[in-house]
């Protein structure tokens, strides 16, 4: 249990997340890791050059930085503190309660990153350079995939998470075996003490 | 009877075996090779397995072409102004070209040479000659821009330049022409014994590159054409070719044709490094300009230095040899292993080749055979490591494989002969077309040759092109050389007149190519890395813009307040840090040329609005879906308005 409060802290060594564009002028794919505090370019200068291809289209400026940035990172020291406060008490009930909140707030996080995603893509400047509408007249939209690759004009577009949100899953999952292993420990005492 | 009939039959069945065997060789060798196409072809997308590096001769700048393909992938600009990319016409890039005669937008270039580590090319630095004012350029491989040109004093027709030794301790550089030093005015005739030479060494950081003029060696009035440094065991010592050794100064083609042998001067600069530690130079004074190109502030500086350090060969014994060389010797090659020296003597019939080995005995024995102006004349027998006979007509230069094999290019007899180093048997010829000078073999002229292309560069080409008028293009020819005999591949056309190439594997510098310039290291005094810093600033008649540049505007773009009579410096900073998004910088009436900044970098433009009007300027590099779109004007008003200076985008 403790491991898995102790592994989602990983979070801020390796990314979470990382959307890659792919086209033919750009041999080398732009790329964007997202940390739990932070946009990083994945070569340098790359969220300069999305920034300047997505303006064509409207897009806003990749910000330097998101409000998410200063609550997640306080998020996952406040849940790493609770699960080894919970890991110590030892008590194999409040683990499962540890692994609900974990999934709960992962959850929470995934459908931000999902809003923001959206807004990026669809919230485009009435002035853009480019316009692009869907075949039944609306506005095209440019949102990166969620999870998965998607064509967006001449890009194709990949979205999927990265070492430090398989880091964190393993943490949730830690707390879910602790669980397990502890209400089967427990079961064989209740069995050993009835005998 | 019958059996004289069997065997002529039996003859002439093998003869007939052997004529058809002959002739399919023949053809199979042919320029029409079947498979010479494929040989030389690269697919759209990849790349080359050579670059090479051609001198542009009289156009002054260095020419890149993929090898085997032949693809001309860029001219780098050197020694002659280039409006394509404003080198020397920019603010940034006109210190380059300056010299102590001044400005001088042209030069003659001739030899560019790679620098090396342990004998092997390592793809640092080209160095590269100005013939005509002489000058040695350092071209960065990284960059693929000259970053550096030093001025060579005591000196006249820069030929015998620039070459590196096997570390890069020293480009070395001698004079073709003689000249009285220090310049003055006194008569032509008086030429013999008043005359006199310089060998300059250049020593270079390893760090940086920079060149710094170490010392030079005085040398009697000789012509000096060309050199090679020694090789592995001949490393510490360069060998010169000479001729005019008669010292004459009119009708040169008959006057310096005379003596039956010239020289081949053996120069050891590991002695020449002792007698300056030991103190025993004079210092002179004299001038030259040395030129820095400082990629952080994207500009130029010209410092002119004022002395330098001599040895005179004829007072320091053990420093020059001379090594009697038949008829006018112009290349000077060495061989791989460094033991052998090839003076390729323009008008002997023979090839000369000299042993080091040998040399260092007859030095050691005093085998002497006279003097030249307190300089030793080696015994020509002592140190003749051995001849190629009757090889071809007009042997100029020769370089080497990685099989112990010398290949020879003949300016007269138009060919090239593939010899063997030490039993000196000819082993193949083959035609060029026409008049090869030079001739490049990937590592040719170091300790390790990639022995698998032969360039010849021919100074002739008469009917071999679809014909352009009187002026036609020079060439350069490709043959395989992995097989014992020759195969010619390809010829292509070349920029200005190619004279020495160097070939290097793409390995050893593709991954160093720099991409863009990073824009937080820029430091040009007049840079613009945000937009909240664009502006214009009036002092008196002079104007400064500070404009950025990006997809796809030019900041400002609407420009008013600028007078007939001012002097406008546009100060253009590239802000993109994309790789290949340069933007062009074009103003109507420019007297000047267009910028072409590189990502992340500065340059400024001068132009002297003349006319009063609305003028516009745009990007001249087509750089993105809205490059059309990347203009602006510039409001002129007549001298006397008041009109105050005002600036804007999208406003």
């Amino acid at each position: 249990m403790v491991l898995g409060a102790l592994v989602p802290l990983l979070l801020f060594v390796f990314p979470l997340w990382k959307i890659t564009l792919e086209a033919p002028q750009y041999p080398t794919p732009l790329g964007m890791h997202i940390y739990i505090n932070d946009f990083a370019d994945a070569n340098p200068h790359d969220i300069k050059n999305i920034n300047l291809m997505n303006h064509y289209v409207g897009m806003k400026y990749i910000p330097d930085a998101i409000p998410e940035f200063e609550i997640f990172p306080y998020g996952i020291v406040i849940t790493t503190v609770i699960g080894l406060i919970i890991g110590f008490m030892g008590n194999h009930k409040w683990y499962l309660y540890w692994f609900i909140m974990m999934v709960l707030v992962s959850t929470a996080g995934l459908i931000d990153f999902y809003i923001w995603e959206h807004d990026y893509g669809h919230n485009l400047d009435p002035n853009a350079i480019l316009k692009f509408t869907n075949e039944d007249g609306t506005p095209m939209g440019f949102q990166p995939p969620f999870f998965g690759t998607k064509h967006i004009l001449n890009f194709t577009a990949h979205s999927y998470p990265r070492l430090g949100a398989y880091f964190l899953a393993l943490g949730i999952a830690l707390g879910l075996i602790a669980y397990q292993v502890g209400k089967k420990e427990k079961g064989k005492e209740t069995l050993e003490n009835r005998t | 009877m019958k059996r004289t009939t069997y065997l002529s039959l039996t003859l002439l069945a093998l003869a007939s075996v052997f004529t058809s065997c002959t002739n399919q060789g023949k053809k199979s060798n042919g320029a029409l090779t079947s498979n010479a196409a494929e040989r030389v072809y690269v697919p759209p997308g990849q790349y080359d397995e050579f670059y090479g590096f051609l001198s542009g001769g009289f156009s002054g700048q260095l020419g890149v072409y993929g090898i085997p393909s032949g693809r001309l992938l860029k001219v780098v600009p050197v020694f002659s102004q280039d409006p394509e990319k404003a080198y020397g016409y920019n603010e940034e890039t006109k210190p380059m070209l300056n010299t102590t005669h001044g400005f001088i937008p042209w030069d003659d270039t001739h030899h560019p040479d790679v620098s090396q580590t342990n004998g092997v090319l390592d793809g640092r630095w080209i160095f590269m000659n100005a013939n005509n004012t002489p000058r040695v350029a350092r071209i960065d491989l990284t960059s693929f821009e000259t970053a550096e040109i030093m001025e060579i004093p005591n000196s006249a027709g820069n030929h015998n330049s620039a070459f590196v030794t096997e570390n890069t301790e020293y480009v070395v550089a001698g004079t073709r022409f003689s000249v009285p030093i220090p310049q003055r005015d006194m008569p032509i005739k008086d030429y013999k014994g008043n005359f006199k030479a310089s060998l300059s060494f250049l020593s270079v950081d390893q760090d940086n590159g920079h060149m710094d003029l170490s010392f030079q060696i005085r040398l009697p009035g000789f012509n000096y054409d060309l050199a090679h440094p020694g090789r592995d065991k001949s490393h510490g010592w360069i060998f010169i070719t000479t001729y005019n050794t008669e010292e004459a100064y009119t009708l040169q083609e008959v006057n310096s044709s005379q003596n039956d042998k010239d020289f081949i001067a053996a120069v050891n600069w590991k002695k020449a490094e002792e007698y300056i530690k030991a103190g025993k130079f004079t210092t002179e004074a004299t001038e030259y300009a040395h030129n820095i190109y400082n990629e952080e502030t994207h500009t130029a500086t010209s410092t002119i230095k004022k002395e330098v350090r001599v040895l005179e060969a004829s007072e320091l014994p053990g420093l020059v040899y001379f090594l009697p060389t038949p008829k006018s010797p112009h290349g000077c090659d060495v061989d791989p292993t460094g033991e052998y020296i090839v003076g390729n003597g323009k008008l002997s019939a023979d090839l000369t080749v000299h042993s080091f080995t040998k040399m260092l005995d007859a030095i050691e024995n005093k085998k002497f055979d006279g003097e030249a102006y307190g300089i030793p004349i080696l015994n020509f027998e002592d140190v003749l490591g051995g001849t190629v006979k009757q090889p071809g007509l007009g042997p100029l230069h020769t370089e080497f494989d990685d099989k112990g094999n010398a290949y020879t290019t003949f300016f007269i007899s138009s060919e090239v002969v593939k010899w063997k180093v030490g039993t000196w048997e000819i082993i193949d010829r083959k035609p060029t077309y026409y008049s090869p000078g030079h001739l490049s073999i990937p590592g040719g002229n170091s300790q390790k040759p990639w022995g698998k292309y032969l360039l010849a560069m021919n100074k002739i080409t008469k009917d071999r092109y679809l014909p352009t008028g009187p002026e036609l293009t020079q060439s350069a020819q490709l043959y395989d050389i992995t097989g014992d005999k020759m195969v010619l591949l390809s010829d292509f056309p070349t920029i200005g007149e190619p004279h020495y190439a160097s070939m290097v594997p793409a390995e050893l510098i593709q991954p160093k190519s720099r991409k863009i310039y990073n824009l937080e290291e820029n430091e040009h005094a007049h840079a613009t890395t945000k937009d909240s810093d664009v502006r214009i600033e009036r002092n008196g008649k002079e104007v400064h813009v500070y404009m950025t540049m990006i997809r796809s505007h030019l900041n400002p773009d609407n420009i008013e307040g600028i007078k007939v009579g001012d002097k406008v410096y546009f100060h253009l900073t590239n802000l993109e840090q994309d790789f290949d998004v340069p933007h062009g910088f074009a103003v109507m009436g420019a007297e000047n040329a267009e910028l072409l900044v590189m990502p992340g970098q500065t340059e400024t433009l001068v132009w002297y609005p003349k006319k009063v009007g609305v003028w516009p300027f745009y990007c001249s590099d087509f750089c993105s879906a809205l490059h059309q779109e990347m203009s602006g004007y510039i409001r002129v008003s007549p001298e006397d308005s008041n009109i105050e200076l005002s600036w804007g985008l999208g406003d």
